[in-house]
């Protein structure tokens, strides 16, 4: 530092050698110490659980059910890892097959929610949500130089994606019957919000669940309880289900589905950031930017959107081990081990085809094969079939054109198909 | 080696016929310093510095590269829909990001040249500045002289690195004001419809253009260090500017590649284009503090290890 150091190393120095080694130490520390930051202050954050007052599991369960928070605005972190690899398409006909098989025809805007949303069904998004009452909610999936909003605002339902700028809007009657008014910012389709994805699980657990409270955490800096859910019946992919409940309003703040094979978890939503003030008026305000592509649902689409979305939706609950609503299949067992056996028209189809056989009529033949080429062969009382793995769901369809699906071990689809 | 030696020294190598202003300026500082050691010591060097890399014609020459990048972008969109259509289309994938708002809102053309020039244009022009700094001058021969200066070699790097970060805000200002201009003369501006879909007035939109014109050099700084650690290691200055060249496009590769993922957050240009999350409303803050945790942190790796080198190196030529 001195105006003379140059003079320093250049000879004076007792053992230039060692001086000239010293000195490289300062990167190496500095790097040490940051390594060590990363490290350890996750570590050091994540030990710091909260001191909560005792709680049973059934008082918590009434927590959330009594938690009436309509106002908030926050970050949400979704991993969905379904074990599914480098298919990205297929993940996507899990849940978007009713929605690719209703607008089949149409161009469809790159704006269309149904499209968009079921692009969360697989890998790690952060969305931003933010609710006020029932009339005002907003969602947004933050791409990298681009993000998609989802806007609702009394009647008016506006989708935006900057990335091309195109608009989705739909207005009167058709949106007031939308999926939109439901009280989640994002009932389309998937369940976005730890809420909606924890009220699945509760629906689910009846009666077949070990309901538990395991400790507390923080997360996005508030005190929550862990609700730990387990299926009591052996042959569930499930291995566990996590909600952290806010200790103060009762919501629903992270998500955790872990597979019973263990390893990372197939579903992991919570809250990275969380405000229950009032959000900001301007968040539910949209006016179309000047030039951008419009899209219009006019009210029949509309309708027909919204039975798309609700079927759906319907899988997206079979994702956690329920298959339910109209034109139901055949539901084999309860809880979480349930099993849905429908028929096939034309005795072939695609695992995703669970509760929207249309769906599956576009798939061609090529696509079939290739389906089937993934799949493992088995056999049984009730002849041979092919099973379609993934790390939660697994489906077996059988040569006849009967189809098992269920969140449920290869074993337990058939001895399913065995007992039908 | 005193003061009186040290602007004698300088002012001999002046004379000896390395006919550098810099040195005389350099000296000159030193002398004023040497009279009352005013602050105003370390600003000479500092000074000196900037005139010199500004006014290279290898670094006018890069600045007008960067100055054209938003004129061709924005003629290219204004051609393309001259005929109504829409740019981008196709869900404006493939292109930069912003092209599709470009046609409607000139500022986004600020945004939109950020985006193609941050991954390849101005890196490259800074990685030259940078990799030029210390071997640049060794290979020259006018290093020893500038280290006569009794400046001392920490100072030095110093001024160097402050020149090199001068240069990365000045080269990314030059592309958002080329930009700006260029989108104000053949696009309409005024209400920002932000990537959120929420309105803001333009003065507001200019404020964020300005941020993320700020946001994009200080995303460059660590990249900056490491051509000055880079640069310290050799005499040649074509050989550090390739080697920071080169290290710019393997770790760009390493960042694409999925397989390597785990190490993605610690790759220095893994969060450049967090910039976009300055237009988002609310700002989305999270990869924006991470990106300057990471800058600062490389800065910190890499200005230490150039230090090191630097300071102990044997000056040959």
């Amino acid at each position: 530092m001195a105006p003379n150091d140059s003079a320093e190393t250049n000879g004076t120095a007792a053992r230039p050698g060692r001086r000239k080694a010293a000195r490289y130490i300062v990167p190496v520390a500095v790097a040490g110490v940051a390594a060590a930051t990363i490290g350890l202050v996750p570590a050091l954050a994540s030990s710091g659980d909260p001191d909560l007052p005792k709680i049973t599991a059934q008082e918590l369960i009434e927590k959330i059910a009594a938690s009436d928070t309509e106002q908030f605005s926050g970050t949400v972190k979704i991993s969905t890892d379904l074990g599914i690899p480098s298919m990205g398409g297929l993940a996507g006909s899990f849940l978007s097959g009713a929605a690719e098989g209703g607008d089949g025809g149409k161009d469809a805007s790159s704006a269309d929610p149904q499209a968009k949303l079921t692009e969360l069904a697989s890998g790690t998004h952060t969305l931003r949500v933010a609710a006020d009452g029932p009339d005002k909610q907003r969602l947004s999936v933050l791409d990298d130089t681009s993000e998609y909003s989802l806007i609702h605002n009394g009647d008016q339902v506006w989708a935006y994606d900057s990335g091309s700028n195109a608009v989705y809007h739909a207005d009167g009657k058709g949106a007031g019957k939308a999926p939109h008014g439901k009280e989640q910012a994002a009932p389309e389709g998937v369940p976005t919000t730890p809420k909606a994805l924890a009220e699945q699980a509760l629906k689910a657990a009846d009666g077949t669940t070990s309901v538990t409270v395991d400790g507390t955490a923080r997360i996005a800096g508030r005190d929550a309880y862990r609700l730990v859910l387990k299926p009591e019946q052996k042959g569930s992919t499930v291995g566990s289900v996590t909600v952290a409940v806010d200790a103060e309003n009762g919501v629903p703040l992270k998500f955790t589905l872990r597979p019973s094979s263990g390893g990372k978890a197939v579903v992991d939503a919570g809250f990275t950031s969380v405000d229950f003030g009032k959000p900001a008026a301007s968040s539910f305000a949209f006016t179309p930017p000047k030039g951008a592509k419009i899209t219009e649902a006019d009210d029949a689409e509309a309708e027909g959107h919204e039975k798309e979305a609700r079927k759906a939706a319907e899988k997206a609950q079979g994702d956690l081990g329920k298959f339910e609503g109209e034109g139901a299949p055949k539901i084999i067992g309860k809880g979480w081990n349930s099993i849905a056996e429908f028929k096939t028209p034309g005795g072939a189809a695609l695992p995703s085809g669970a509760s929207e056989s249309e769906a599956s009529k576009g798939v061609p033949a090529e696509a079939q094969q290739f389906l089937d080429a993934l799949g493992d062969k088995v056999s049984g009382k009730f002849g041979s079939g092919t099973v379609f793995k993934t790390r939660l769901i697994n489906a077996l369809m059988t040569d006849d054109g009967r189809v098992y699906v269920g969140a449920v071990t290869k074993d337990a689809l058939v001895a399913a198909a065995n007992a039908g | 080696m005193s003061q009186a030696e040290g602007a004698a020294g300088a002012a001999g190598s002046s004379a000896e016929g390395a006919a550098r202003e810099r040195t005389g300026s350099a000296a000159e500082g030193a002398v004023r310093a040497g009279a009352g050691r005013n602050p105003l010591w370390t600003f000479g060097i500092l000074r000196s510095e900037f005139a010199t890399t500004l006014r290279r014609w290898r670094t006018l020459a890069l600045l007008g590269v960067l100055a054209a990048v938003p004129v061709l972008i924005g003629i290219a969109v204004r051609i393309e829909t001259a005929d109504g259509s829409s740019a981008g289309a196709g869900g404006g994938e493939g292109g930069p990001a912003f092209l599709s708002q470009v046609t409607n809102n000139g500022l986004f053309l600020v945004f939109a040249a950020l985006a193609a020039t941050l991954p390849v244009f101005l890196p490259m022009a800074v990685g030259v500045i940078a990799g030029d700094a210390i071997a640049g001058e060794a290979n020259a021969g006018t290093l020893r002289y500038l280290l006569v200066a009794p400046a001392g070699r920490t100072r030095l790097l110093l001024a160097k690195y402050a020149a090199t970060l001068g240069f990365c805000l000045v080269a990314t200002l030059v592309v958002a004001a080329s930009a700006l201009a260029v989108g104000a003369l053949l696009f309409p501006v005024g209400d920002v419809t932000t990537i959120s879909g929420t309105t803001i007035g333009f003065g507001e939109g200019l404020v964020r253009a300005g941020l993320v014109a700020v946001f994009v050099a200080a995303s460059l700084t660590g990249f900056a260090a490491l051509g000055l650690f880079v640069s310290t290691l050799t005499n040649s200055g074509i050989a550090a500017m390739a080697a920071t060249v080169g290290l710019l496009i393997t770790v760009q590769i390493v960042d694409t590649i999925p397989q390597l993922s785990a190490v993605h957050p610690y790759l220095f240009p893994h969060y450049w284009l967090s910039f976009s999350d300055l237009l988002r409303a609310p700002v989305y803050w999270d990869e924006v503090l991470k990106n300057l945790e990471l800058q600062a942190l490389y800065a910190a790796v890499f200005g230490s290890a150039a230090w090191a080198r630097f300071t102990t190196k044997d000056i040959t030529a």
